[in-house]
């Protein structure tokens, strides 16, 4: 089923703009709750070992303490399986620094966090390693997520064609450990009364915090509600229940009837809220001298934590990008004694790209043809791996609306060859893609009232990207009514189920479903029929999509970035990005403009300032604020362009759209890199790219 | 945040009887400093006095020229006073090139000259620091230290003083007033801030209790120019890397006189005083300028992870002399000598956008270097010099160095891989030209070209 667009398509203001300008959106911390009581957590000041005493008398003699939590006195939870960080309190084990050893509830926030400065903890530490090097011996091949996304690839003779091919290159990239930063805080408020439990939760999904906890706890998910309006931004580090969600509810069961509220520091979600864990990558490529590939090897290492495994999956896109005959991909992992990382705007994708689109470059530059001229002769019929054809694919008419854009017809291959007034020019390019993903599972119900209203409910979420505004559209057109007809509820479990908004699915899942429920409501509803006076209400589950398993779907895009750099210092300006994207229909332009620009803008963050900075001998980021853990500042950011292709893709969901929130940081940091070796003559393999790499000694 | 008392008092002597009677206490300026600490359980007062409202928020003329300012006075009212623009507009610069605008607004000059290092393991109450607990070990020298000191360091501390103010007052002369347990005195700014040696919890040569009341500035001769340049990690809303404020006094191509001050390389505001030794009653030239920087930094004595702020200070020094000594020289165009206008490393946020240097002078922004116009051609080639040459990494045909009229760059006599760092393995010249980026002109791009047909 195909929806037709009229509301899709139209520019329409955020919904929830108006309140959150006006500052009366509630988030998470700020719902009103009668007489809450306050935590805060104790860390632990070793990476590894055991607690071998407590000493919490003047913690908890301290006037306005309730209590204070600990490994003696919490409640038992289960373990939840494959989600050990979420085994706080349950025993002696310290597995990374900063762990939650304890917590402290108290009357007010102040006094928590002091008492919580007087807990003394005795620990017998053992040896630590922190240290991911690409040298270690201690990989493995990380079990895949999922069939369609192997952890391994091999496709014809790589090694062979790699010692014999006309041009040859073989290189390490590598990413920094990076952090989502949400603008809001995790932030959890749980009451736990004899009526169930209710939380409010700063999340990407209530309805997986909802299972999780049930699980925890062993609960009956009837008497368990999640409740998540407006989310101030998660980038990935709100998908999962972190720590402090379940610290939060330790803490609420001991204090029965009292809400209890825990929002996390910033230089708390430095070691609780997940990262993107660095990546030390290899790429080997041997081409003939036209460019054309004829073999590919991408290998990529990061660490996980002791409790969990998580692998930053580098090579997902390798498959996708570039046609090669003999392709090889490896993703391995290892484990250290280190928080647990996990899914970060365009996970595996955006690092990947980085050292793919780096790779391209250089061979570019070896071959001695346009970059962009490379990937055209690159350009693939059928996807690589599966040889399965593309829903669509516009790879090649986004390089090229992108190069008349940016006028690179009139560029100068030759590096460092502007200055000006002391500044070095250059200008670069890199792709874009990430799949275009459907997550299975979600529900939605829709009522129609005789009044010609209609009411869609559905436990989605809306993290500040305007998918509450962008999914109202697509329930308007599915309904064929207009927008103003349609009130779309989100954000609680009071509502059918939804999968959680990661992975550039919600539009797609969430959508896919509404129009289900809509078009059930139509049948019903009959032709022409009007609404029953007692209203009607129906409730469907998401179809799968048949095409799923007959085309590869992606999308795909072209960034081209000019930057400048001081001869003398080294300092990188970059006055101008580019970004031209093919991603499906655009359901509202301004939202899904915004979304793509933010993910270029991240991108230009990680190009040149982010990086947390792990200091071996302890095993914490010491640069755990935003003064000392640089991103972007508005005067980092120049003109940044983004334009979106027409797409029609009649294969990937009803509403043909793939998906616009990661796609813009895949391939932001390659064109910045391109182009400032393309300014400089000094290529950069190693993110970020900040100044004392560049300064003239 | 451990509780605390906090007291207001009637005038400045209660004040100063009050703390000198609490030896844990603390005075209270704007606390964008003081109270972060504070939550990281850093800074530790039992009693805060509040003196914000209780020392001058005045700017005064003084008889001899100079200028009075009260230790209140905010940051973001001193760099927008009139006084102060006109004739000190290093100093607005300064104070504008650093934190951010609601920052400026609550911390005053007082608390700006007193605020602590940045040092992440100073701010971190789980890691060893000397400075904050004297005897438990400096974490920085084996550890994180990117942004930490490259003079005057000891083996017990490498902090740096992260005040941009502070380096343009020590340029100016300026001299701090206080009143303490023992009654006033008066110090220069040069001399109010320590270096580490075995007691690097000192920052300062103040008794507790001793309260900053005021800071003056003396006159500045007739006809010098002042700038201040900050390189830093981010275009805004980062400490500096390096700073320089430097005043030049230049008459009959002699340097007259000249005054430099560093930021982000030592526990103080580091006068560069070999450097000007170095540079005074001597011609004007960017290869003397070069020399004296050098032998102001042969005493730097880096750590591995910020030895690049040697390079950098001694580029940073030289464009900033070379621009205050005027086009001629191969600078921009100087600032003007006392012009109403302040150097505009600051109030001009859009330079940085507009991929100009950040702390360019009007002068150059306006004329020079004309800012990106988007409706223009921006690539100089020739379409024909498109075409991709066949080896990619042949080296450029340089044009002699010797061949150019007028080096506008300051001209390093280095090699061209020396653009990779050494330590830094991942950085390797791939294809680059062989020619020093400082000596590349815009008419370079018309020499001779290798062309030909891809392959
Ligand atoms: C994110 C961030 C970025 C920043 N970036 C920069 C930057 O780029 N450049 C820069 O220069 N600064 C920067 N700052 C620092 C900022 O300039 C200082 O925090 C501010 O100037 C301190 O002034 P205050 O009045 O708030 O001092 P307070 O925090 O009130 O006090 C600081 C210290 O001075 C003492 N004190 C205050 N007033 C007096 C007095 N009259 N006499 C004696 N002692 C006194 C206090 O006891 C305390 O020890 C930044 C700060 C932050 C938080
Ligand atoms: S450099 Fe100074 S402030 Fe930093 S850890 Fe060492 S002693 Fe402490």
């Amino acid at each position: 089923m195909t929806v037709t667009a009229r509301a899709m398509g139209e520019v329409i203001d955020r919904i929830d703009g108006p309140d959150k300008v006006r500052g009366v959106a509630r988030y998470a911390f700020e719902q009103p709750l009668d007489h809450p009581a306050y935590l805060y957590p104790v860390q632990s000041t070793i990476a590894r070992g055991r607690i071998i005493g407590i000493d919490c008398r003047s913690a908890s003699s301290t006037p306005g303490v309730l209590m204070v939590l600990n490994q003696y006195n919490a409640p038992r939870t289960n373990i939840p399986a494959g989600q050990g960080e979420l085994n706080i309190l349950q025993s002696d084990r310290v597995a990374f620094r900063n762990q939650f050893v304890a917590g402290v509830i108290a009357e007010t926030s102040e006094i928590a966090r002091h008492a919580a400065s007087l807990v003394r903890l005795e620990y017998q530490e053992e040896p630590h390693d922190v240290e991911l090097h690409g040298d270690r011996d201690d990989f493995w091949v990380p079990s895949a997520a999922s069939a369609q996304f192997p952890m391994e690839l091999d496709k014809g003779d790589v090694d062979a064609v790699l010692t014999s091919a006309p041009v040859r290159l073989d290189r390490v990239y590598t990413t920094a450990r990076q952090y989502h930063n949400p603008l809001e805080p995790h932030t959890t408020a749980a009451l736990w009364s004899e009526d169930g439990l209710t939380l409010y939760v700063s999340t990407q999904g209530v309805s997986g915090i909802r299972d999780v906890v049930t699980a925890l706890f062993g609960l009956d998910p009837g008497r368990v509600r999640v409740v998540s309006s407006n989310v101030g931004g998660a980038f990935g580090s709100k998908v999962h229940a972190n720590p402090d969600v379940v610290l939060t509810l330790l803490a609420a069961r001991m204090v029965p009837n009292r809400p209890v509220k825990f929002a996390l520091t910033r230089q708390q979600m430095f070691s609780q809220a997940g990262y993107r864990p660095p990546t030390v990558q290899r790429l080997q490529i041997g081409a003939e001298r036209d460019g054309r590939i004829m073999a590919f090897s991408h290998s990529s290492t990061s660490a996980t934590s002791k409790l969990v495994e998580y692998a930053e999956h580098c090579t997902r896109p390798t498959a996708t990008i570039y046609a090669a005959p003999n392709l090889r991909t490896r993703q391995l992992v290892t484990s250290l004694d280190v928080p647990t990382p996990c899914i970060m705007r365009a996970p595996g994708d955006c690092p990947g790209m980085f050292a793919i689109e780096c790779a391209m470059d250089e061979l570019a530059v070896e071959c001695g043809i346009d970059p962009i001229e490379l990937r055209i002769r690159n350009e693939p019929e059928i996807h690589p791996a599966s040889g399965l054809p593309f829903s669509s694919r516009n790879l090649i008419g986004c390089l090229q609306e992108g190069a008349q854009r940016f006028d690179w017809e009139h560029r100068d291959p030759k590096p460092r060859a502007r200055n000006e007034l002391g500044w070095l020019v250059g200008t670069g390019v890199a792709a874009s893609t990430y799949h275009a993903l459907q997550q299975s599972g979600s529900m939605a119900t829709i009522r129609a009232d005789p009044d010609g209203r209609y009411t869609v409910l559905i436990a989605a979420a809306d993290m500040g990207t305007g998918t509450w505004t962008a999914l109202t559209q697509v329930a308007a057109d599915a309904l064929g009514v207009p927008v103003g007809s349609v009130d779309l509820r989100i954000g609680d479990t009071a509502y059918p189920n939804a999968s959680s908004a990661g992975g550039s699915s919600g539009i797609a899942s969430w959508g896919a479903v509404i129009c289900e429920a809509a078009g059930q409501l139509r049948d019903r509803l009959g032709r022409g029929g009007s609404i029953p006076r007692q209203g009607l209400e129906v409730t469907a589950r998401m179809p799968e999509n048949r095409y799923a398993s007959q085309y590869a779907l992606h999308s795909f895009g072209a960034q081209f970035a000019e930057v400048r750099v001081n001869a003398e210092t080294g300092e990188v300006r970059v006055p101008r990005l580019l970004g031209v994207f093919a991603a499906g229909r655009i359901v509202n332009p301004k939202t899904a403009r915004s979304q793509l620009l933010g993910g270029m803008t991240m991108g230009l963050s990680m190009a040149l300032h982010e990086e947390g900075v792990l200091d071996p001998r302890f095993g914490h980021v010491v640069n755990q604020d935003l003064a000392t853990y640089h991103v972007s500042s508005n005067a980092d950011v120049g003109d940044v362009e983004v334009h979106c292709l027409d797409e029609d893709d009649p294969y990937v969901n009803p509403m043909g759209t793939k998906g616009v929130g990661e796609l813009g940081i895949v391939g932001t940091a390659a064109a910045i890199a391109n182009a400032v070796y393309h300014a400089t003559g000094v290529r950069i393999r190693d993110l970020p790219i900040t100044l004392d790499k560049l300064v003239a000694w | 945040m451990r509780p605390f008392r906090y007291e207001r008092t009637d005038d400045v002597a209660g004040a100063v009887a009050l703390l000198s009677r609490e030896p844990q206490g603390a005075f209270l300026g704007g606390g964008t400093n003081l109270v972060d600490l504070m939550r990281l359980d850093v800074a530790r007062p039992d009693v805060l006095v509040d003196v914000r409202r209780l020392t001058s928020d005045r700017i005064e003329e003084l008889p001899d020229g100079g200028v009075r300012i009260g230790a209140a006075v905010p940051n973001s009212d001193l760099a927008a006073d009139p006084l102060i623009r006109t004739r000190y507009p290093l100093l607005s610069a300064a104070l504008l090139s650093g934190a951010s605008g609601q920052l400026r607004n609550l911390a005053t000059t007082g608390g700006n000259l007193l605020q602590r290092t940045r040092c992440v393991y100073f701010q971190n109450v789980t890691t060893g620091c000397n400075k904050r607990q004297p005897g438990s070990g400096c974490s920085a020298i084996d550890g994180y230290h990117r942004e930490l000191g490259i003079l005057g360091i000891s083996p017990a501390c490498v902090a740096t003083h992260p005040s941009d103010m502070a380096v343009a007052m020590v340029a100016l002369e300026a001299v701090v007033h206080t009143l303490g347990p023992n009654g006033e005195r008066s110090i220069p700014v040069a001399e109010l801030h320590r270096l580490p040696g075995q007691d690097p919890e000192h920052d300062t040569v103040l008794e507790h209790g001793e309260l900053i009341t005021a800071i003056d500035l003396p006159p500045l001769p007739d006809g010098v120019r002042a700038r201040y340049r900050k390189v830093r990690d981010r275009a805004s809303y980062a400490f500096a890397l390096v700073s320089v404020a430097a005043i030049l006094d230049v008459a009959d191509g002699m340097v007259r006189d000249v005054r430099i001050a560093l930021g982000g390389v030592a526990h103080k505001p580091w006068r560069a005083r070999i450097a000007e030794d170095a540079l005074r009653g001597g011609p004007v030239s960017e290869e003397r300028f070069r020399q004296a920087a050098e032998a102001e930094l042969a005493e730097a004595d880096p750590l591995p992870g910020n030895a690049f702020k040697v390079p950098l200070a001694r580029n940073t020094i030289v464009r900033t002399l070379l621009d205050l000594a005027g086009p001629d020289l191969g600078g921009m165009a100087p600032p003007p000598a006392s012009p109403d206008a302040p150097d505009p490393s600051g109030p001009d946020p859009n330079a940085a956008e507009r991929g100009l240097d950040p702390n360019a002078p009007p002068a150059a922004a306006a004329g020079a270097a004309p800012p990106q116009d988007r409706t223009q051609p921006r690539h100089a080639a020739p379409p024909e010099e498109a075409e991709q040459p066949q080896e990619a990494t042949r080296p450029q045909e340089a044009t002699p160095p010797q061949d150019r009229a007028q080096p506008r760059h300051a001209a390093q006599p280095q090699d061209p891989g020396a653009a990779q760092p050494p330590n830094n393995p991942g950085a390797q010249p791939q294809g680059g030209p062989a020619i020093d980026p400082a000596i590349m002109d815009p008419e370079m791009e018309s020499g001779p070209e290798p062309s030909g047909p891809p392959a």
